[in-house]
C-alpha cells in the first residue's frame, strides 16, 4: 500500500489508521497468520495498532497479546495464564531508556558503575532466558535510544558515569547476546531514534502525559522497521533487485551520450552520487540479493555502460540481464520466471515514474520504490526494509555464485538432446540424511521461504526445529545437492512423523533452485530406506493447496501414491505402501555425509 | 480563522480518527458521545488535531479540556493557519 511505503506521512497514517486497516483487510490477499506477544515497558497501544497496518501490508495477519502497562518483566518471568494460552510465535520486548532503573551516579566508584551495569543486564537476561524457556519462539528486543539530555555535555558520551556511555555499553552487551544466541534479534531503536531525530522522538510530554517512550509521530517509523524485521524473520525478505540503467545506475543515456558521456565515478558530485548508489547495490549483492538489469536499451549499449572504467558494478554482478525494448513489466515477469521466483520477491528500481506506474499496475506484488533524485536512491530502497536480514546463512552470501553456476548448467543443457543424458552429465551428488545441527538455521529458513515446491507450507521457527531435531518420533531428512558446476547447498527438507507402521509426511519441500533434477526422487529413495530401517510400511502424504504451490499438486500421484481422501478446501491425502519399493533416482549419486568421516573410519 | 472553519476541519479530523463519516461535532461534544473515544484514542486524536492546526496543546490543557468547545477555543487562540 503506497501510504505505508517510504517516504510515508506519519501523521496521515496515525490519523487515517482505521480506514487504512479496513482497506487492507478488504483487499482479499492471502496472509500468513502469526501470534505476536508484545511485552512493554511503556504504553504500547498505538505501537501495536500501527504495527498491525505494516504487517498486514507485508502479508502477515497478526494476532496480538499486549502486556498490561509496563509489565514486560513480570510477564516474562511469571507469564500469566492468558499469555501461556496465547502460545506466541514471536515475542517483542518493547523497552526503552525509560526502563533503565540502575543509572550510575557521579559519586559512584568504578566498581559501583560496573555492578549497576551487571544488574541492569541481569534483569534483561532473566527476561530473555525465561521467554526462551517458556515459549521456544523468536524474541525481538529493542536496544536503547540515547538519553535526551546530557548532564555532562560531551563527557556524558565517554565518562563511565554518563548516561550516554551507559546506554552505549548496554547496547554493546545486547548486541553480544544477539551474536551468541540464535532466535534472538535486536530492534535497533538507537538507530531509528537518531534517524528520526532524538529531540522529537524523546518528547518528554509524551512520556509524562501518556507514558509513550517515543512521540506519536515517530511510531510509524518504529512500526515500519519492526514489521520489516518480523516479515524477514518469517521468510519475507525480497530476493532480487532489478535495476534500470540510464539515470538509475549512471547519469545520462548511454545509447545517446556514449560510454564516455555518461556520469559515473569521481568527476563531480552527480557522478559520485551514482557511484555511491552502485556501491550500495554492490553491498546488497554481497548480502545475497540477486541483481538483474531491466532496461530499455540495446544489450550492447547496456553492457558497455556496465563496463565503464569508473563504474563499480560489472556485467557479471548481474544474474539476469534484460536489456531490450519489451515492456518492463514483461521483462520483470520473465526475470522472476528465470529465477523460479514469484513477483513478490522483486524490487524494481527505475528513475522513470511512467515505468514505475506500469509495473505497479501490471505486476502487483513487486515492490517499486519512488526513485526521485539520485541523492535519494539509497534511502528509497534502504528505508523500506525489503532486504532486512535478521539471519544470514552461508547460502545467502554465496547466492550470486550459485545462480551463475545455474546459467552454466542451462548452457550445458542446450547441448544435450536427451534430458536424462543431460542430468547424468551434471555428475550430481547428494548428501541426504538426518538433520545436522550445522544446517538447522538453513533448514528453518527453507520452511519459511519455500512457497512453490512445498506440499504443506508449514512454517517453523528455529527453536521449534531444534525440538523436532531431538524428537525420536520423527524421520527427518535434509538434502544437499552438488554437481560439477558447484554446490547448491541444502535444498530439500522432508519431515515424517512415525505412528506405528505408518509415517505421516508433515513437510516436503524443495528449493526451486534445483527443479527438474530428480532430487525429489533421491529424497523419496532415502525416505523409503529410513522407513524400512524403522519398520514403517506405509507413507501418508498431504497436499494443502495455497495460491503458490500448484506446481506440486500432482507430486504424490507421480510418486505412485493413491488418493485416500479430499477435503472441501481442496486438500488431498495420499498413501503409498512401501512393500517392494525399488529406488527411483538414476542420476544422483550418494555423497559421503560431511563431518562424519572420522566415524566412518572407525566403523 | 473563523469558528466555522475550525469546526469544519475538526469534524474532518474526528471522522477520520474514529473512521465514522456520521460524526458531527458540536461545542458540547464530549468523549461520552463517541463510542471509540477512550483515553488511548484521545492521544491519537490530540496528535491529529495538533497536526491539522499546526499548533501544540499545553500539558495542562490536554487533561483539563472538557468538551470540543474548549478545544476549539484554544485552537482559535493559537492556530497559525
Amino acid at each position: 500500500m503506497r501510504e505505508l511505503e517510504y517516504p510515508f506521512d506519519p501523521s496521515q497514517i496515525l490519523r487515517r489508521r482505521k480506514a487504512l486497516r479496513r482497506a487492507l483487510l478488504e483487499d482479499g490477499r492471502p496472509r500468513l497468520p502469526k501470534k505476536i506477544a508484545v511485552l512493554g515497558g511503556s504504553t504500547t497501544s498505538d505501537i501495536i495498532k500501527t504495527m498491525e497496518l505494516f504487517l498486514l501490508d507485508a502479508g502477515i495477519q497478526p494476532e496480538f497479546y499486549e502486556s498490561e502497562y509496563g509489565q514486560f518483566y513480570q510477564d516474562a518471568l511469571f507469564p500469566p495464564q492468558q499469555l501461556l494460552d496465547f502460545q506466541p510465535e514471536l515475542v517483542f520486548v518493547h523497552t526503552t531508556s525509560r526502563n533503565i532503573t540502575h543509572w550510575p551516579q557521579l559519586a559512584d566508584s568504578p566498581q559501583a558503575v560496573e555492578e549497576k551495569l551487571a544488574e541492569e543486564l541481569g534483569k534483561f537476561r532473566a527476561v530473555w532466558d525465561s521467554l526462551a524457556d517458556t515459549f521456544h519462539c523468536p524474541i525481538i528486543q529493542n536496544n536503547f535510544e540515547k538519553p535526551f539530555y546530557r548532564v555532562l555535555g560531551s563527557r556524558d558520551g565517554w565518562d563511565p558515569h554518563g548516561r550516554g556511555q551507559f546506554t552505549a555499553r548496554l547496547n554493546q552487551a545486547f548486541a553480544a547476546f544477539a551474536q551468541e544466541h540464535e532466535g534472538f534479534y535486536i530492534h535497533d531503536i538507537d538507530y531509528l531514534s537518531a534517524d528520526f531525530g532524538l529531540r522529537r522522538w524523546a518528547d518528554p510530554a509524551c512520556w509524562n502525559l501518556y507514558k509513550y517512550a517515543l512521540c506519536l509521530e515517530a511510531i510509524p517509523a518504529f512500526a515500519s522497521a519492526a514489521a520489516s524485521l518480523i516479515k524477514a524473520l518469517f521468510g519475507g525478505r525480497k530476493k532480487v533487485l532489478a535495476l534500470d540503467l540510464d539515470n538509475t545506475l549512471w547519469g545520462g543515456v548511454v545509447g545517446d551520450d556514449g560510454v564516455d558521456g555518461i556520469e559515473i565515478g569521481q568527476e563531480n558530485g552527480v557522478a559520485q552520487s551514482y557511484y555511491e548508489f552502485q556501491s550500495y547495490v554492490k553491498e546488497l549483492s554481497a548480502s545475497g540479493v540477486l541483481l538483474a538489469v531491466c532496461s530499455k536499451n540495446d544489450e550492447d549499449n547496456a553492457l558497455s555502460g556496465l563496463r565503464h572504467p569508473e563504474g563499480l558494478l560489472r556485467p557479471e554482478d548481474f544474474t539476469v540481464v534484460k536489456a531490450n525494448w519489451e515492456n518492463k513489466d514483461r521483462n520483470l515477469a520473465a526475470i522472476a520466471q528465470e529465477l523460479n521466483l514469484l513477483p513478490e520477491s522483486l524490487v524494481f528500481a527505475d528513475d522513470n515514474p511512467a515505468e514505475r506506474e506500469i509495473v505497479r499496475a501490471q505486476l502487483p506484488g513487486a515492490a517499486v520504490p519512488d526513485m526521485e533524485g539520485v541523492e535519494n536512491y539509497i534511502a528509497a530502497i534502504d528505508r523500506n526494509g525489503w532486504f532486512e536480514a535478521p539471519s544470514l546463512s552461508q547460502d545467502d552470501l554465496r547466492r550470486g555464485e550459485m545462480y551463475q553456476a545455474n546459467a552454466q548448467r542451462a548452457a550445458q543443457q542446450a547441448r544435450f538432446g536427451d534430458y536424462q543424458e543431460y542430468l547424468k552429465s551434471l555428475e550430481m551428488q547428494a548428501v541426504i540424511g538426518d538433520f545436522l545441527p550445522l544446517y538447522l538455521p538453513r533448514i528453518t529458513q527453507l520452511t519459511n521461504k519455500s512457497n512453490q515446491f512445498n506440499l504443506t507450507t508449514r512454517r517453523y521457527t528455529l527453536p521449534q526445529m531444534e525440538q523436532i531435531a531431538q524428537d525420536p518420533s520423527y524421520i527427518r531428512l535434509f538434502g544437499k545437492l552438488t554437481d560439477k558446476f558447484g554446490d547448491n547447498g541444502v535444498v530439500s527438507v522432508v519431515l515424517a512423523h512415525v505412528e506405528g507402521h505408518a509415517a505421516d509426511l508433515e513437510l516436503w519441500l524443495m528449493s526451486c533452485r534445483v527443479l527438474k533434477r530428480d532430487m525429489e526422487l533421491a529424497m523419496l529413495d532415502a525416505l523409503a530406506e529410513q522407513c524400512r530401517a524403522r519398520g514403517v510400511q506405509v507413507l501418508r502424504g498431504h497436499y494443502l493447496p495455497t495460491a503458490k504451490n500448484t506446481m506440486v499438486k500432482d507430486l504424490y500421484p507421480s510418486f505412485g501414491f493413491a488418493k485416500t481422501s479430499e477435503d472441501p478446501s481442496g486438500a488431498t491425502h495420499w498413501e503409498l505402501s512401501l512393500a517392494g519399493y525399488a529406488p527411483r533416482c538414476q542420476v544422483i549419486a550418494a555423497a559421503p555425509p560431511e563431518g562424519r568421516e572420522n566415524n566412518a573410519e572407525k566403523g | 480563522m473563523n469558528e466555522r472553519e475550525i469546526y469544519t476541519r475538526l469534524n474532518q479530523v474526528f471522522q477520520e480518527v474514529f473512521d465514522d463519516p456520521a460524526i458531527r461535532v458540536t461545542p458540547h461534544t464530549t468523549a461520552d458521545d463517541i463510542d471509540d473515544w477512550d483515553s488511548l484514542e484521545h492521544i491519537t486524536l490530540i496528535s491529529a488535531v495538533e497536526r491539522e492546526f499546526r499548533m501544540k496543546f499545553k500539558m495542562g490543557e490536554i487533561s483539563s479540556m472538557r468538551n470540543v468547545g474548549e478545544m476549539a477555543q484554544i485552537i482559535a487562540q493559537r492556530a497559525r493557519t
